[in-house]
């Protein structure tokens, strides 16, 4: 009964700040810290693009012309379109905020596809062994070694046959992203379930005639997904570039279906030769930032899981709550085996 | 990690370096794992030529794929039959895994070459600008990786490790774009595009054996004019791949240095009084890097993959912008054929590099 009431108000004191992104960024210092923020701001910015496309683009993604009559092609930057026009006629400034849009899409899709492709595999496959699990290593290794945006290429037929609506090329991406991703999530949840099924808590659940679906749902899942966040930002901002390269071979969402930006990149790739740069560095700096913004949230969660990267606070400073606190979570990742979660003592019991 | 089957495979393909530190095996030295490694180059093979074939399949047969359409219905019906693509898909893919055996990939629609030799027509461009990348990673990226863990946490580091993710946070293709835009258009310093300007490229094509790697060529000519005109067509490109690789070495090589400079042996180094710099150039520095090697073996995935951007932006007449010319094309055929063979070539090369691996850390394959 006492250690029930510690576990309940050890929850209730973290509450917010035990969230996943909140609880690093707490623990985060310096420079790290700077990262990690400057990451989540790029990040959000892209999501709120997205979210208001409509409210902040001067025009649609396919409108070419307006009261004063047609934008013409390839105009240079001016007051009515900031950033010029598309050799297509477009407004350069609209595409690339209607283009965040189409690649929160892609990433939206493609990570929620994986990430349950990959762990329903990895989990079956580790937990049960036997021919299906070589079957599936083999597999995943050879596809997982493969260069990913000829995969990519392949699936992109497939689905698409290469030509595509609004909903056909990002279903087409998002899918072939997907294919190129569930090798990375197979083999981080494989080897997690294979070294979680021999702990001590599974076997007593074994023991207690819990059937194997539940001991793989309440017991080896909630332990396995601890890196699932780091691979799930990286894998975020590889999508994108596959989208743009998919784009940027012609594989990649019409322009009167949805704006692109590899596509636009392609388009403008006379463009540079001429001296023209309105049409290929907007759409190339929304994919460096986007892709940068994730990455470094991906690689600040990386550095702080890793002890041996995080940085420390410095010593000799006041020791406040807060010193005490990076200590303890060390603890918790030096010793990937040691089930400390209250999580795990509750579900183990139940 | 836990597995031999893994194991075996992924001490190539491990990001972070330290897997292949310990395998639960006894027993078993250099030749057999030699010999295990090598085996499993064939199911890797196998597994991608088997999915690409079958997913090529299920969208129908290339022929309509590509001329659907274009002729009427009847001649189109005799080119499938001709070529056997109203056969049952199962005796299809048993003579394709036949040719393939017989080193026979297909051969292309659109221009009807076979596929090998598009192979040897185009893979030398394809191997130089990859060589040429690689080094612009090796240039850039080792040293780069070495300063940023020499500064740990001080705002050097920081500016090198957001150069080292801004260098693969950028796709390619921009990256080339940016390129040509400032030194070929502005500057004026470097051609836009394709390997060499015509004159050279015409005296290349006079040489009685060409290997096609123009540099080579190049120098086979003696006129050191065309060697320059070649390696300045190169600079680009190379520059745009090459950077690719250099921050993700850039980024390795930092962690594992500051993974060194804390064991043992550097701290011991330390306390008898040698220098920071010195324990840097020579006690850190020499084990960070066989990961390095371990992680190329990855990197030629992400160099032909990459290949294919860069050599699409730049005109570079490689494999990759030949595979571009024929998605184009809607040839299907050669699509496939081409994925292919590269991915006899990614088996291959990585199990090379494997084997390199093995021959300088011991411990990969104990």
């Amino acid at each position: 009964m006492a250690t029930a009431t510690t576990v309940g108000t050890t929850g209730r004191t973290r509450g917010w700040q035990g969230l996943p992104i909140v609880k690093q960024v707490r623990q985060s210092v310096g420079l790290q810290r700077g990262m990690l923020l400057a990451g989540l701001v790029l990040t959000g910015v892209f999501v709120v693009t997205a979210v208001f496309a409509p409210l902040l683009a001067p025009y649609e993604y396919d409108e070419l012309r307006d009261a004063a009559g047609p934008f013409g092609a390839q105009a240079r930057p001016s007051g009515n379109h900031l950033l010029g026009t598309t050799v297509g006629g477009y407004d350069v400034l609209s595409r690339v905020i209607w283009g965040t849009r189409t690649a929160l899409a892609v990433i939206v899709i493609a990570v929620l596809l994986s990430i349950v492709a990959g762990v329903l595999l990895g989990l079956v496959s580790g937990y049960f062994g036997g021919w299906l699990d070589r079957v599936l290593v083999v597999v995943c290794d050879a596809v997982y070694a493969f260069p990913s945006l000829l995969l990519a290429i392949i699936v992109a037929i497939v689905i698409s046959g290469g030509q595509s609506s609004l909903i056909g090329g990002v279903m087409a991406a998002a899918i072939s992203i997907t294919v190129v991703f569930i090798p990375q999530y197979f083999r981080v949840v494989r080897a997690e379930t294979v070294r979680i099924k021999s702990e001590a808590f599974v076997e007593s659940a074994r023991v207690i005639g819990a059937s194997n679906w539940r001991i793989m749902v309440r017991h080896v899942l909630r332990n396995a997904t601890r890196t699932l966040p780091l691979i799930l930002t990286l894998n975020a901002s590889e999508s994108i570039l596959t989208l743009a390269g998919l784009g940027f071979l012609g594989f990649g969402i019409q322009p009167t279906a949805a704006a692109e930006w590899g596509f636009d990149l392609k388009q403008s790739l006379a463009d540079v030769s001429s001296g023209i740069w309105w049409t290929s560095i907007p759409p190339g700096v929304a994919i460096v930032l986007t892709v940068l913004g994730l990455t470094l949230v991906g690689e600040s969660l990386n550095d702080l899981a890793d002890p041996r990267l995080r940085s420390r606070r410095a010593v000799g400073g006041p020791p406040p709550a807060g010193a005490v606190e990076p200590g303890g979570v060390s603890v918790q990742t030096v010793v990937p085996g040691l089930p400390a979660a209250p999580g795990t003592i509750e579900g183990f019991s139940a | 990690m836990t597995t031999t089957t893994t194991e075996l495979t992924a001490g190539s393909t491990d990001p972070t370096g330290d897997a292949p530190a310990e395998r639960k095996r006894g027993g078993g030295g250099f030749g057999s794992y030699l010999l295990i490694r090598f085996l499993l180059i064939f199911p890797t093979i196998f597994v991608l030529v088997t999915t690409v074939f079958f997913l090529m399949r299920s969208t129908g047969d290339p022929i309509t794929a590509a001329l659907g359409g274009r002729l009427p219905a009847d001649q189109l019906a005799e080119r499938i039959h001709e070529a056997g693509y109203d056969r049952p898909l199962i005796s299809q893919y048993l003579s394709y895994l036949g040719d393939i055996l017989h080193g026979d990939f297909g051969t292309t629609l659109s221009d009807r070459r076979p596929v090998t030799e598009v192979l040897r027509t185009f893979g030398a461009a394809t191997l130089e600008l990859a060589v040429y990348a690689l080094l612009v990673a090796f240039i850039v990226g080792i040293p780069l990786g070495m300063l940023a863990a020499y500064f740990r946490d001080r705002y050097h580091d920081a500016l090198l490790r957001v150069f080292a993710i801004l260098c693969y946070a950028t796709p390619v293709f921009f990256a080339g774009l940016v390129l040509k835009l400032v030194f070929s258009v502005w500057l004026d310093w470097l051609p836009v595009a394709g390997r060499a300007s015509t004159g050279a490229e015409i005296q290349l094509q006079t040489l009685d054996h060409p290997t096609n790697i123009y540099l080579v060529d190049a120098i086979q000519t003696g006129d050191g004019e065309i060697v320059k005109d070649v390696l300045q067509h190169a600079v680009l490109p190379a520059v745009a791949l090459g950077l690719l690789t250099a921050g993700i070495f850039l980024r390795l090589v930092r962690t594992n240095v500051i993974g060194t400079l804390g064991s043992g042996y550097v701290e011991a180094a330390r306390s008898r009084g040698v220098p920071e710099s010195r324990l840097l150039r020579k006690h850190a520095y020499r084990p960070a890097l066989i990961p390095i090697i371990t992680v190329i073996g990855l990197q030629i995935a992400v160099l032909l993959g990459g290949a294919v951007l860069t050599e699409t932006t730049f005109e570079w007449k490689g494999l990759g912008f030949q595979l571009a010319q024929y998605l184009t094309a809607r040839d299907f055929v050669a699509v496939q054929g081409i994925v292919a063979v590269l991915a006899v070539i990614v088996a291959v090369t990585n199990f090379i590099v494997d084997v390199i691996a093995a021959l300088i850390d011991p411990r990969v394959r104990y």
